[in-house]
């Protein structure tokens, strides 16, 4: 056994407690026919074997090209203290605070991580995590359709393929419609399309945009919040945390509820995961948010504490009736996300957003130098989209010169000509100018 | 002294001492450190920081026009690093931990955490991968992965894995959307119920309704196993599928298992597992091959990622041939040269979509990967029959003062309940449990299943040493006679946490859920 106690001596103390000759007597209950016999898989390994084993797997991933991709998910740096705290046991082997009497580091963690999201979306109703923004995204527009009691949502088509592609299939049991606006030459989403759906009398849900959006480029979020409104529908922002440190707040917006990934938010890219899913909402439906939501009150004796709060929304409580299933959160990224914002400080996150900025904007010089140019005119914080024919054969060409230009949007956008030839390049405030002058030098090579 | 303080003082000097031989005593043991902590809000000085990230320059945004700009900048807390380290290692000891001690609560298999799955998961080559990296560059995550999938599928016995869902309640709505999807296949829309035993997980019922469905709830047999009369009663033609939890809830395998599969496909329903409770039968029985449709793991719990207090999980799903179809994309597949990649958009097009966006919580994977190697197949037989073992032996003498309300043997959790307790000196469960606190260990999962008055379901998991086991059965025991003798004791637990027990009612009533509102940052930006 790896990680088991028990010595020869120490089973035989316990059958003999149990008065049995052998643990099989206690699987006599699993019926002969459907017993197994044991699994097939091979040999326990040792430690050693471990560390090269997996040692030979990282090693076959490939993560040293200068890269500008981004849809999503960020290259930022991760100070070092984020892991060590994480790294600290007495977080990461503990479990939902159920007992809050012996989890108020775990509780007031969350409750500081629900503060400081409810500063950067201007929403005061921060739920304790979802699993990422797709789920977020999509337990957004589930609660426009509970709050409203109608049945249709509106989504940008610009905004994050996976997002989309995950709320559909959240809608696909309830049979909810998910129906995808237009976006104009300029990158923006069509705001005439919009009203023109929020009048066709078809009642609507809930409006969702995204700032910045999946090709890079900033919304008009105020004008569409007006719009949906005036409809009667909500008006959900899926966000980008880092950005909140310098773009409007969906507060100041009038959105009523924001969506993002947190996962700039001092959490490793990892290949997917684990992330953060962010879910802020008004005070107006905060019955209608789902997840975890902890709240600070007192003990017996006066004292300050924290506590899970609200708790008639969940599964556990309300079983059938829960606002959504979700269980298990991602309150480990939580902790990442409020260690990481507590070392930032206001001014810290927003060096790490105008850093990325002004690194965009060398990019977008250099590109253009060799003749590459952006595809919107719309303002852009530090992702855009550039044209180059054959894009797809483009962005292979820049890998074998150790370049990963970015996300080639023919892979989510197969059948729109223009977007086909486009490639989505980000930088953040890692991206240097070494990267940037690789980036153009290979690009003007591939295209010669 | 007021009344309370005198019980305090008489509940701190009630907690039994522990010696260590001749060598001298070491005191009553603690939970948890003791003191509370302020939040970051107040420990915040105005132009306190650590640099981490160069300054950009002044006119950065000077290209954006000015309705996209924030008003005031986000009034985020200003710390320097040591500040923000010793904040963050104080509420760290307010925390109990499997680290810490003995955590057996039930239906949450709080294992050890191999220190090696963490270190698997920082390796560069995993952390630094970026989730769209092309499949050229992401060859190691794909192979694991790869594996992993072939993994699942053999402990489960099933045909096909999507490591995709992010937890297992997640694992849930998968496992019931595409059985939706199979049904709808077939042209057979008239299933819109979704049958749970009354000892279920709230995440059953709620999956169901999540997915369009109604839920029927059928009572429990007073063996504590399904009620196969009453389920055959439910099962119809509106019937889309029977989850069940096997082990139930109870920390029972279902005896009738064969017959309850049999009665769910003859009413033309899929049957799906709750796999929460697989730490129990790992090697004994493998639900593919005795005939489930689809099940979800939960990796937290058999197979140790962290629980991170309260998450990331992850909660693949594995499935029978005739629901590999439908399974969410991209899986991953091995190429006639050897070579690993996710399915190309559209290349399976019966599946029922995204659950979530990228490939699943790749970082949580890698450790259940390194665990499962680390165990091999024989390895993985083991720890389920040294966990049941241990749940067995702890059963045994928790029985000797609680009530258990089934027969054994038990798999790897049992349920005990205070109701005699309760009925001849007032204390109930709960007080038991806040008792435990001052004893030193984490209370079981209490009130749950619902369908056990006073239930504690209590797990002791596989890592935990036979005095562990006995010196939790010790207090158990000391608590039941406590609870005869000085009931008041118990009412007043717990005494030796950082805070007593806790005004829930107002926290509902009158939510705060963040500091007061500040109102931008206290100092300009330097540049």
């Amino acid at each position: 056994m790896p990680y088991g106690p028990h010595t020869v001596d120490d089973r035989g103390r316990m059958l003999a407690m149990l008065g049995i000759d052998s643990v099989e007597a206690l699987f006599e209950d699993i019926p002969a026919a459907v017993h197994a016999t044991g699994i097939d898989l091979p040999a326990p390994e040792p430690e050693l074997t471990l560390v090269n084993r997996l040692s030979g797997l990282a090693a076959r991933n490939r993560t040293d090209l200068a890269s500008f991709l981004g849809a999503g998910v960020y290259r930022h740096h991760l100070p070092a203290i984020v892991d060590a705290m994480l790294s600290r046991g007495e977080f990461f082997t503990a479990y939902t605070p159920y007992q809050p009497e012996i989890s108020q580091g775990t509780l007031q963690t969350i409750f500081e991580y629900q503060s400081m999201l409810a500063e950067l979306t201007g929403l005061p109703v921060v739920s304790a995590s979802h699993y990422d923004g797709a789920t977020a995204t999509a337990e957004a527009a589930l609660m426009a359709i509970r709050a409203t009691g109608r049945t249709r949502v509106l989504a940008s088509r610009a905004i994050h393929r996976h997002y989309l592609a995950t709320t559909a299939t959240y809608f696909s049991g309830g049979g909810f419609t998910l129906q995808e606006l237009p976006t104009l030459p300029d990158g923006t989403t069509d705001l005439a399309a919009l009203e023109g759906a929020l009048g066709d009398g078809d009642p609507v849900a809930g409006v969702l945009l995204g700032q910045p959006n999946a090709f890079g480029i900033l919304e008009p979020m105020a004008e569409a919040g007006r719009l949906a409104h005036a409809a009667g529908a909500l008006f959900v922002a899926v966000v980008e945390p880092v950005s909140l440190a310098v773009l409007a707040s969906p507060g100041e917006v009038g959105a009523d509820i924001a969506a993002g990934e947190g996962q700039p938010l001092g959490i490793p890219m990892q290949y997917g995961g684990p992330y953060l899913g962010i879910l802020a909402t008004t005070e107006a439906l905060i019955r209608q948010i789902p997840g975890r939501l902890v709240g600070r009150t007192r003990d017996l004796d006066g004292r300050r504490a924290y506590v899970m709060t609200l708790r008639a929304r969940e599964q556990d409580i309300r079983r059938d009736k829960a606002a959504s299933n979700i269980c298990t959160n991602q309150a480990l990224c939580a902790l990442a996300a409020t260690v990481y914002l507590a070392t930032m400080g206001p001014h810290g996150l927003r060096d790490v957003a105008a850093g990325g900025a002004a690194a965009a904007r060398k990019l977008e010089a250099a590109l253009a130098a060799v003749g590459v140019r952006r595809l919107h005119a719309g303002a852009y914080l530090n992702e855009f989209v550039v044209r180059v024919a054959e894009a797809t054969a483009v962005h292979a060409a820049l890998l074998d010169q150790g370049v990963l230009a970015g996300l080639p949007l023919a892979d989510w956008y197969p059948d729109d000509a223009d977007l086909s030839e486009g490639l989505l390049v980000c930088a953040t405030e890692v991206t240097t100018d070494d990267d940037i002058a690789r980036f153009a030098g290979a690009l003007r090579e591939v295209l010669a | 002294m007021s009344a309370d303080a005198v019980i305090v003082a008489a509940a701190l000097a009630a907690l039994p001492d522990r010696t260590a031989g001749d060598e001298g005593r070491l005191g009553p043991r603690s939970a948890v450190g003791p003191s509370l902590q302020p939040t970051l809000a107040e420990l915040s000085v105005p132009g306190r920081h650590t640099d981490q990230v160069p300054h950009p320059p002044a006119d950065a945004l000077a290209g954006i026009p000015a309705v996209h700009l924030r008003a005031t900048p986000p009034a985020l807390p200003e710390l320097n690093e040591p500040g923000v380290v010793r904040h963050f290692t104080a509420l760290s000891r307010l925390n109990y931990s499997v680290d810490g001690g003995f955590y057996p609560l039930g239906s949450c298999t709080m294992k050890h955490n191999p220190r090696i799955n963490e270190w698997a998961a920082r390796l560069p080559g995993f952390a630094r991968l970026h989730p769209l990296a092309p499949d050229t560059l992401a060859q190691g995550s794909l192979q694991m992965l790869h594996e992993l999938q072939g993994m699942l599928a053999e402990i489960s016995g099933m045909q096909a894995v999507t490591l995709q869902p992010a937890a297992g309640a997640q694992g849930e709505l998968t496992g019931i959307l595409l059985i939706q999807a199979y049904h709808r296949s077939r042209g057979d829309t008239e299933r819109n119920e979704v049958i749970v035993p009354d000892s279920s997980h709230g995440t059953n019922p709620a999956t169901a309704s999540m997915a369009g469905y109604r839920t029927i709830t059928v009572p429990s047999a007073p063996d504590g196993g399904v009620d196969l009369d009453a389920l055959r009663a439910a099962l119809g033609p509106r019937t889309a599928a029977v989850m069940l939890t096997n082990p139930s809830t109870l920390g029972l395998f279902e005896r009738r298992i064969t017959e309850l599969l049999d009665a769910v496909h003859a009413a033309g329903a899929l049957a799906y597992m709750d796999g929460a409770n697989m730490n129990a039968i790992l090697g004994h029985f493998k639900p593919g091959a005795a005939g489930f449709d689809v099940m979800h793991y939960n990796l937290h719990k058999t197979f140790s990622t962290p629980h991170g207090g309260g998450g990331p999980g992850a909660g693949p799903v594995a499935v029978n041939a005739i629901l590999a179809p439908f399974l969410p994309a991209p899986l991953v597949v091995q190429d006639a040269d050897d070579g690993f990649r996710l399915e190309r958009p559209g290349e399976r097009p019966a599946s029922i979509g995204r659950v979530r966006a990228y490939q699943g919580n790749a970082g949580v994977l890698v450790r259940a990967y390194t665990y499962i190697r680390a165990h091999g197949g024989s390895g993985l037989r083991q720890l389920s029959e040294d966990a049941v073992l241990a749940a067995n032996y702890l059963r045994a003498r928790v029985g000797e003062a609680y009530e258990l309300p089934y027969p054994g043997p038990c798999k790897h959790e049992f349920v005990a309940t205070a109701r005699p307790l309760k009925g001849a000196t007032g204390v109930r469960t709960l007080d038991v449990a806040k008792r435990l606190i001052d004893f030193g260990f984490h209370p079981p999962t209490i009130y749950f299943p619902l369908i056990v008055e006073e239930c504690l379901l209590i797990e002791p998991t596989e890592t935990e040493a036979i005095e562990d086991l006995d010196a939790f059965a010790d207090a158990m025991l000391a608590i039941a006679k406590e609870a005869r003798e000085q009931p008041e004791l118990l009412h007043a637990a717990p005494v030796t946490a950082p805070v007593r027990r806790l005004d829930e009612a107002t926290a509902a009533r009158r939510p705060e859920l963040r500091w007061r509102s500040m109102t931008g940052a206290e100092t300009p930006c330097p540049q």
